[in-house]
């Protein structure tokens, strides 16, 4: 609902704070959700030294890229017209393609390319500063809980 | 017939933890996470400490999908750098009381992780143990299982593909 005085944009932009904010380990890795809407999720995650998972190169964690990735697929998900009732993870696979630069953000772009009554199929890549050479592709299952409807 | 004594089992101890001890112990993101490695000779079991930090949905609650990737990951790469490392720090061809996170040879990169979500996280410790399908030169294929309460119920499965580091000469 919009608050009064609100503008369209606003709400837009308080909701997409509000769903990282929800989500404590999102939080705990400072994500900011970019862009969402229409099976499409565009989110960000700061550089920190608390992500390095090889200390002699300083180069992030894959698994803290892969959190990124889940966490932007399931928003691609509930942001499809017909799904906003949550989701869950049913597979994701990641490849990694070359190491990400230390200091640098990453950003993943999610979308929920098919649905089908009871799966979401969701592709995704990563970048940081080079936007043209992805770090990481994931490709991924998630559940589908359709909106008013009810489970038997 | 002239046999070298045993060696004392203290020092067989020590130069594994330090080995372990230089592969985890370096590492910021696996601290951040809360990950302990319980060690009983070369077997591994990985541990997850719950922190409410890692809830990824707090209305069931349960934890994050990428908590459960991540701790599948660093439980497969831990598994195969520690059994590459194996033969050499047992042999001495590797000094583990020089082995620092510093000091380690070049390790594994992941290429791929494939993560199969069987049942939602708990908000509870969890525990993962990887085996290494296949180790090569160049590449190896290493599988994870997951569970909590109880060692049948698995929460998460996985299966990686690991680039290895080239060896000299």
């Amino acid at each position: 609902m919009t608050a009064e005085g609100e503008s369209h944009a606003d709400h837009k932009a308080r909701i997409a704070r509000q769903f990282i904010q929800a989500i404590p380990f999102s939080r705990a890795l400072e994500m900011e959700l970019l862009e969402i809407g229409q099976g499409v999720a565009v989110i960000r995650m700061p550089f920190s030294d608390a992500l390095v998972g090889d200390p002699q190169t300083g180069v992030i964690h894959g698994g803290a890229v892969s959190a990124l990735m889940d966490t932007c697929g399931g928003a691609a998900v509930m942001s499809h017209p017909e799904a906003l009732a949550g989701t869950a993870t049913i597979d994701l696979r990641i490849d990694y393609m070359r190491p990400a630069r230390p200091g640098q953000p990453i950003t993943a772009r999610a979308e929920c390319y098919h649905m089908t009554r009871s799966v979401a199929f969701v592709r995704a890549s990563a970048w940081d500063d080079d936007e043209d050479r992805p770090v990481a592709a994931a490709n991924g299952a998630f559940t589908v809980e359709r909106a008013g409807k009810t489970k038997t | 017939m002239n046999r070298k004594p045993p060696e004392p089992v203290e020092l067989i101890k020590q130069r594994r933890d330090r080995t372990l001890q230089a592969l985890v112990g370096g590492v910021p993101f696996i601290r951040f996470l809360g990950i302990d490695f319980d060690r009983r000779g070369d077997e591994l079991t990985a541990v997850l400490n719950f922190d409410e930090k890692l809830i990824g949905n707090p209305f069931l609650p349960a934890i994050h999908g990428g908590v459960t990737a991540a701790f599948l990951e660093t439980a497969a790469i831990i598994e195969l750098s520690f059994a590459m490392l194996w033969a050499d720090v047992e042999s001495g061809a590797i000094d583990a009381e020089a082995l620092t996170p510093a000091t380690l040879p070049r390790l594994p990169k992941t290429i791929d992780f494939t993560v199969d979500y069987l049942r939602s996280g708990l908000p509870r410790d969890a525990y993962a143990r990887a085996r290494v399908n296949r180790s090569g030169r160049r590449y190896a294929s290493v599988q994870v299982y997951a569970w909590q309460d109880n060692r049948d119920r698995l929460f998460a499965q996985a299966t990686g593909h690991f680039l290895m580091p080239a060896r000299d000469g």
